[in-house]
C-alpha cells in the first residue's frame, strides 16, 4: 500500500523519452510529408489544470505527437519558462528576452494575458524531463553533451532507451563517448529480462571494468532469478570493485582529513600568534573570524549592487579588506583592553570573553540574527573526479589558501623586521626593550597581525559555514585544541597539530560516528597532553615560564 | 572554567533582556495608564537559538499590536513583557519564574527547543501558568499548563515519509539528525513506522551529528554510497539549526541532486533558506503545516500586515510563526469565552476553541492540548520559497503519544473532566502509568 504507482510512472518516463526522440528524428520528414504540424491542443490544455498527473500525461501525449514544437515545450518546462493563463487557457513560452511566444505555433504574443502562472514542476516531472532530454541529447552534435547523456542513461537504466542507444552507438565516432555509450548499454542489458546469459556476462565484465559506485549499483541489480554463472560473474565483479573502493576510501578519508585540517589551521593560525607568541588567551579570536566572514558578505553585497561583473573576484577583493579591518579591530582591542591586563591570564580571559559577547551582539543588532548568504564564485563551485575520489573545488582552494597563509606568515616572522622584533620580544621582552625595540608597539602589531589572519580565515570559512553571529563560537575550542596540541609558540606545531587532528577525526568518523569520533579525539588529546604537556613541538626558552 | 563562562553569559543575557524589556515598556506607557493584561514572551534573543526565536518574539509583539488596535481583550489593553533566556536552558526556568511570579503575566508564549520546554515545565506547573509552545516537536508529552500549537510527529514526519514512498518510490532511507531528543525520538518513531510498512533493517541508515556540525564531507559521501545500492534512496533530515547550511552546501558540492537522492527536512523553513544559495537545492523537500507560498487570501493579508509592522518588505514568514499566531488567537478567544484571564478558567475554555489558520482552514484545540493541522509538503524553489506539491485533504489530529513506540502506544491524553489526565493508560485504566 505504501509504494504503489512507481512502475506505471517509470513506464511514462520511458514512453516520453522514446516518443520525444522519435519526434525529433522524424521531424523533417513529417514536416515535408504532411506540411502541417499535428494538433497538440489537447495536451496543451492539460498543462493548464495545475495538476502534476495532468502535466505528466500532457508530456507523454506531446512526446508521441511528433510535433516539432514538442522539444521546445519540454525544454521550456525544464527551465520553468512554460506559463499558462488560468483565464484564457493559453499556454505560452517565455523567451530569453522576456517576451512570450505561443507554445503551439511559436508566434510571438504581443501582450501576455494578465495573471500568468508557471506550469509547476516537481521531482517526478523533473526526472521525466531529464530522462527525455537525456535521450534527446544522445544525438546532440556536442560530444560533451553526448557524454553527459550517456551517463544519465546509465544511471536511469531505462530499457526503452536501448534502441536509441544502439542507434547512437552505430553513429558514434568519438572513442570516449563510444565507451560511455557501451557502458550505458551494458548497464541496461544486465537488468533486462530475456537477455542471453553470454550477453549478460559480457555486459557484467564491461560494467565491472568501470569500477566505481555507479557500476556497483548496476551490478547489484542483477535479477535474483539469473543463471548461476551470471550471478557468479556479478559477484566476482562486485568483490573486485569493493576491494578497489576500499583502497580508495582510505585515500578519500585522508583527503577529507587534510581538508578539515586546513580549516582548523586557518582558524587556529591567528591564535597561534596571539596565544602562542604573546601568551594572551584571546576568547574573542572566534569573533575575529566572524568579522572576516561578515566583511566578505558586505563586500559581496556592494559588488552585487554596483558591479556584478566583478562577482567572481569578490573573495579576492575581500581578503585584504578583511585583513585590514579585523587587524584594526584587533589593535583597538589590544590598545584599549588587553595591554592593561598583560600577565593576568584570568582577567584577560574574562575580558576577551566579554568582548566576544559584545561583538556577537553588535553584529546581531546590525545584521540580524539570521544567516547571511555569501555566494560561491564560479571557480569555487563544483567538483572533479580523481580516480574514485570526488574532489570539490571549494575544498581544494581552501587547502591551497591555508597553505599560502601559513607560508606568508612564516615568511613574515622569519624575513621581515617586524617578524624579527616579534620573535625578540617573545624570547625576552626586557632584553628586547633594552635593545631599543618598542615592545608596546610590537605587542599591538602582533595582536593586529593575529586578528587580521583570523579575518582572512573568516573569508575562507564563509564558503563552507554559516555566516551568522555564532560563527566564531564553533571554532574557538577547536583552535585552542590545535594550538595546545601542536605546541604553544610554534607555527610548525600548529600546522602539524591541525593536520593530525583533522586526519585523525576523519579516520575515526566512519567507524565511531561524528559524535563519538569527536569525543574519542578529545580523549586522545587529553592523554597526549598528560604525556607531553608542551604539545608536539615544545618551544625551548623562557617564553612559557614567564 | 565552564562555570565562569556560563556566569558571564548569564550576566550579559540579563543586561540585554533588561534593556529590551525597558525599551518595550517605554513604548507601551500610554496604554499602560489604564488597566492592562500582561503577556509574557520567553524567546531567546541572544545565543545560538536567537537565529530562530527572535522572529517569534517579533510575531507575538505584532499580534499584541494588532489586538490592541482592535480594542484589546475584555476591554483591556495587552502589554508585552519580553525576557531573554539567552539560549541557556536553566535560565529559561528562571525567566519563566520571573514572568509568572514577579510580572504576573496572564499567558506566556515561548520556547523553541524541547530541552527549554522541559526546563520550564515544573515552573508552569508549580505557579499554574499557561505556556503556548509553537514549534514542531517529538511528541510524547501532554501537560495541563502547556498548549502545543506546533506539529506532533504524525502531523509532519509520517506524512512526509508517506509522500516520498508513494510519489518518489523511495525504498531506502537515511534518517539523519542532530544528536538530541527531538531527532532521536522522531527517528525512533519513523524507524518503527517504516519497519511496520515492510522496510528491511538494512535499508535504514541512522546517523547523528553534534549541534553545529560543519564538516559534512564524510557523511554526505556515506549517504551517496548508501544511495548507490540500486534502490531509490531518500534522506529524512532532522538536522537542526546552524548545521543545515554546511550540510546543504556539501550536498550541492558533491553533486547530489533532488532527482537522485531527495532530502526531506523537518527543521528547514523559509528563514533557514535565507542563508543559502538555493539553486543547487531545487527539488529538495520540507514538510510543514504552513509555507509562506500558501496561496490563500488570509495568508496574503497576514504577510502584508506583518511586513508593514516589521517595516521590511522582504521578511519571510514560516511555520512556527503561524503556530504562534494560531496560539495567540486561541488564547484571546478563550479569554473572551471565560470572561477572565484566570488560568483555571482559561485552560478548560481553550479546549474546543477553533480559529482560522493561515492555510485557508480552521485549527481546533483538542482535549490533548494539541491542535488540528493540515500537512503540506513543499519543494524548494530557486528563490528560497517552497512550491507546495502535496497537501493533506483534511486536517490531521495530533497523536501526542505515538502508536508506534512500545512505551507510549497505550497512552492517551484528555484534559476534560472527568479524565483530566495527560498520560492515561487505556490498558491498566490508570492515569500516569506508562
Amino acid at each position: 500500500m505504501i509504494f504503489p504507482g512507481l512502475l506505471s510512472r517509470l513506464g511514462c518516463v520511458l514512453l516520453l523519452a522514446l516518443g520525444l526522440l522519435a519526434g525529433t528524428l522524424m521531424l523533417p520528414r513529417a514536416a515535408f510529408a504532411q506540411g502541417a504540424a499535428p494538433d497538440i491542443s489537447a495536451p496543451l490544455a492539460q498543462f493548464t489544470t495545475d495538476k502534476y498527473d495532468d502535466t505528466e500525461t500532457a508530456l507523454n501525449a506531446l512526446a508521441v505527437s511528433g510535433s516539432p514544437a514538442a522539444a521546445g515545450i519540454v525544454a521550456a518546462l525544464a527551465d520553468g519558462r512554460l506559463f499558462y493563463s488560468p483565464a484564457t487557457k493559453q499556454v505560452l513560452i517565455r523567451t530569453a528576452a522576456g517576451g512570450y511566444v505561443d507554445a503551439a505555433g511559436g508566434q510571438p504574443v504581443a501582450e501576455a494575458p494578465p495573471g500568468l502562472k508557471a506550469v509547476r514542476v516537481n521531482n517526478r516531472i523533473r526526472r521525466a524531463v531529464e530522462a527525455a532530454s537525456g535521450a534527446l541529447a544522445l544525438v546532440s552534435p556536442d560530444p560533451a553533451k553526448r557524454l553527459e547523456a550517456a551517463g544519465a542513461v546509465m544511471r536511469a537504466r531505462d530499457e526503452a532507451a536501448l534502441p536509441a542507444l544502439d542507434a547512437a552507438l552505430a553513429k558514434e565516432a568519438d572513442a570516449k563517448v563510444k565507451s560511455a555509450l557501451t557502458l550505458a548499454r551494458a548497464s541496461i542489458l544486465i537488468g533486462k529480462a530475456g537477455v542471453s546469459d553470454a550477453d549478460r556476462i559480457a555486459a557484467i565484465e564491461t560494467v565491472g571494468e568501470e569500477g566505481n559506485q555507479d557500476a556497483l549499483a548496476v551490478l547489484r541489480s542483477v535479477p535474483a532469478d539469473a543463471a548461476p554463472a551470471v550471478k557468479a560473474a556479478a559477484n566476482a565483479a562486485i568483490d573486485g570493485i569493493e576491494y578497489n573502493l576500499a583502497i580508495w576510501s582510505v585515500g578519500q578519508n585522508v583527503w577529507y582529513g587534510v581538508s578539515l585540517g586546513s580549516v582548523l589551521l586557518l582558524a587556529a593560525i591567528g591564535l597561534a600568534i596571539t596565544f602562542g607568541v604573546m601568551g594572551v588567551i584571546n576568547m574573542a579570536h572566534g569573533e575575529m573570524v566572524m568579522l572576516g566572514a561578515y566583511t566578505t558578505f558586505v563586500v559581496q553585497e556592494l559588488i552585487r549592487t554596483y558591479n556584478p561583473a566583478l562577482f567572481d573576484a569578490s573573495l579576492l577583493i575581500a581578503i585584504p579588506i578583511a585583513f585590514v579591518f579585523t587587524g584594526l579591530i584587533g589593535i583597538l582591542i589590544e590598545r584599549t583592553v588587553i595591554r592593561f591586563l598583560y600577565g593576568r591570564a584570568l582577567e584577560t580571559l574574562l575580558a576577551t570573553w566579554g568582548i566576544s559577547l559584545i561583538l556577537q551582539q553588535a553584529i546581531r543588532t546590525m545584521f540580524g540574527p539570521t544567516n547571511r548568504e555569501v555566494g560561491a564564485p564560479s571557480w569555487m563551485s563544483g567538483a572533479f573526479e580523481l580516480g574514485q575520489l570526488s574532489i570539490t573545488y571549494g575544498r581544494l582552494w581552501i587547502i591551497i589558501f591555508a597553505m599560502l597563509v601559513f607560508v606568508a606568515l612564516l615568511a613574515t616572522l622569519r624575513l621581515t623586521r617586524i617578524g624579527l622584533e616579534m620573535r625578540a620580544v617573545t624570547q625576552n621582552r626586557r632584553m628586547a626593550a633594552s635593545m631599543g625595540i618598542r615592545t608596546n608597539w610590537v605587542d599591538a602589531m602582533t595582536f593586529g597581525l593575529g586578528s587580521g589572519i583570523a579575518g582572512i580565515a573568516g573569508v575562507a570559512l564563509s564558503q563552507i559555514d554559516n555566516v551568522s553571529p555564532n560563527l566564531g563560537q564553533s571554532y574557538i575550542i577547536d583552535s585552542f585544541l590545535v594550538v595546545v596540541f601542536g605546541g604553544v609558540g610554534n607555527l610548525w606545531g600548529t600546522l602539524v597539530g591541525a593536520m593530525s587532528l583533522g586526519i585523525a577525526n576523519k579516520m575515526l568518523e566512519p567507524y565511531a560516528g561524528a559524535v563519538l569520533g569527536k569525543i574519542a579525539l578529545l580523549v586522545i588529546v587529553i592523554l597526549f597532553i598528560q604525556k607531553r604537556p608542551r604539545g608536539l613541538f615544545a618551544l625551548k626558552g623562557r617564553a612559557i615560564e614567564t | 572554567m565552564s562555570n565562569l563562562f556560563s556566569n558571564a553569559r548569564r550576566m550579559a543575557g540579563r543586561a540585554v533582556a533588561g534593556a529590551a524589556a525597558l525599551a518595550i515598556a517605554g513604548v507601551a506607557v500610554p496604554a499602560a495608564a489604564q488597566e492592562t493584561i500582561k503577556v509574557g514572551v520567553l524567546h531567546s534573543l541572544s545565543g545560538t537559538m536567537a537565529i530562530s526565536e527572535t522572529t517569534l518574539k517579533d510575531t507575538v509583539l505584532f499580534m499584541i499590536d494588532q489586538q490592541n488596535a482592535a480594542g484589546g481583550v475584555l476591554g483591556k489593553k495587552l502589554t508585552p513583557v519580553v525576557v531573554d533566556p539567552a539560549s541557556n536552558w536553566p535560565l529559561f526556568a528562571e525567566k519563566a519564574r520571573e514572568l509568572l511570579a514577579k510580572e504576573k503575566v496572564a499567558v506566556v508564549f515561548g520556547c523553541w527547543t524541547s530541552v527549554s520546554r522541559k526546563s520550564v515545565l515544573p515552573v508552569f506547573k508549580e505557579l499554574n501558568g499557561i505556556l503556548f509552545y509553537p514549534v514542531q516537536y517529538e511528541g510524547e508529552e501532554s501537560e495541563r499548563n502547556v498548549f502545543y500549537t506546533g506539529a506532533a510527529p504524525n502531523q509532519q514526519a509520517i506524512p512526509a515519509v508517506d509522500y516520498l514512498a508513494e510519489n518518489e518510490g523511495v525504498k531506502r532511507w537515511v534518517l539523519a539528525g542532530t544528536d538530541y531528543v527531538y531527532p532521536r525520538t522522531t527517528n525512533k518513531i519513523l524507524e518503527a513506522y517504516l519497519k511496520s510498512k515492510g522496510v528491511a533493517a538494512e535499508d535504514i541508515m541512522i546517523n547523528y551529528t553534534p549541534f553545529g556540525h560543519s564538516d559534512w564531507q564524510t557523511i554526505v559521501a556515506d549517504i551517496k554510497k548508501f544511495g548507490s545500492a540500486g534502490k531509490k534512496t531518500a534522506v529524512v533530515s532532522t538536522i537542526n539549526g546552524d548545521a543545515n547550511v554546511p550540510f546543504y552546501k556539501e550536498l550541492g558540492n558533491q553533486g547530489i541532486k533532488a532527482t537522485d537522492i531527495p532530502v526531506v527536512a523537518f527543521s528547514v523553513g523559509e528563514e533557514e533558506l535565507a542563508g543559502i544559495d538555493t539553486k543547487p537545492l531545487v527539488g529538495h523537500l520540507a514538510a510543514w503545516n504552513y509555507f509562506q507560498s500558501v496561496d490563500v487570501p488570509e495568508n496574503a493579508d497576514f504577510i502584508k500586515k506583518w511586513r508593514g509592522y516589521i517595516k521590511n518588505d522582504k521578511r519571510v514568514t514560516n511555520d512556527p510563526m503561524e503556530a504562534t499566531v494560531i496560539g495567540f488567537n486561541m488564547w484571546v478567544k478563550a479569554v473572551e469565552k471565560a470572561g477572565t484571564t484566570d488560568p483555571d478558567a482559561v485552560i478548560p475554555a481553550l479546549i474546543g476553541v477553533s480559529v482560522p489558520n493561515l492555510s485557508g482552514g480552521f485549527s481546533t484545540m483538542m482535549p490533548n492540548h494539541h491542535i488540528t493541522k493540515p500537512v503540506l509538503i513543499g519543494e524548494i524553489k530557486d528563490d528560497g520559497q517552497f512550491d507546495i506539491v502535496e497537501q493533506t485533504p483534511g486536517l490531521i489530529v495530533a497523536e501526542e503519544w505515538s502508536p508506534y513506540l512500545e512505551g507510549s502506544k497505550d497512552l492517551i491524553a484528555d484534559w476534560r473532566a472527568p479524565m483530566n489526565c495527560g498520560n492515561f493508560n487505556v490498558k491498566t485504566g490508570k492515569c500516569g502509568a506508562q
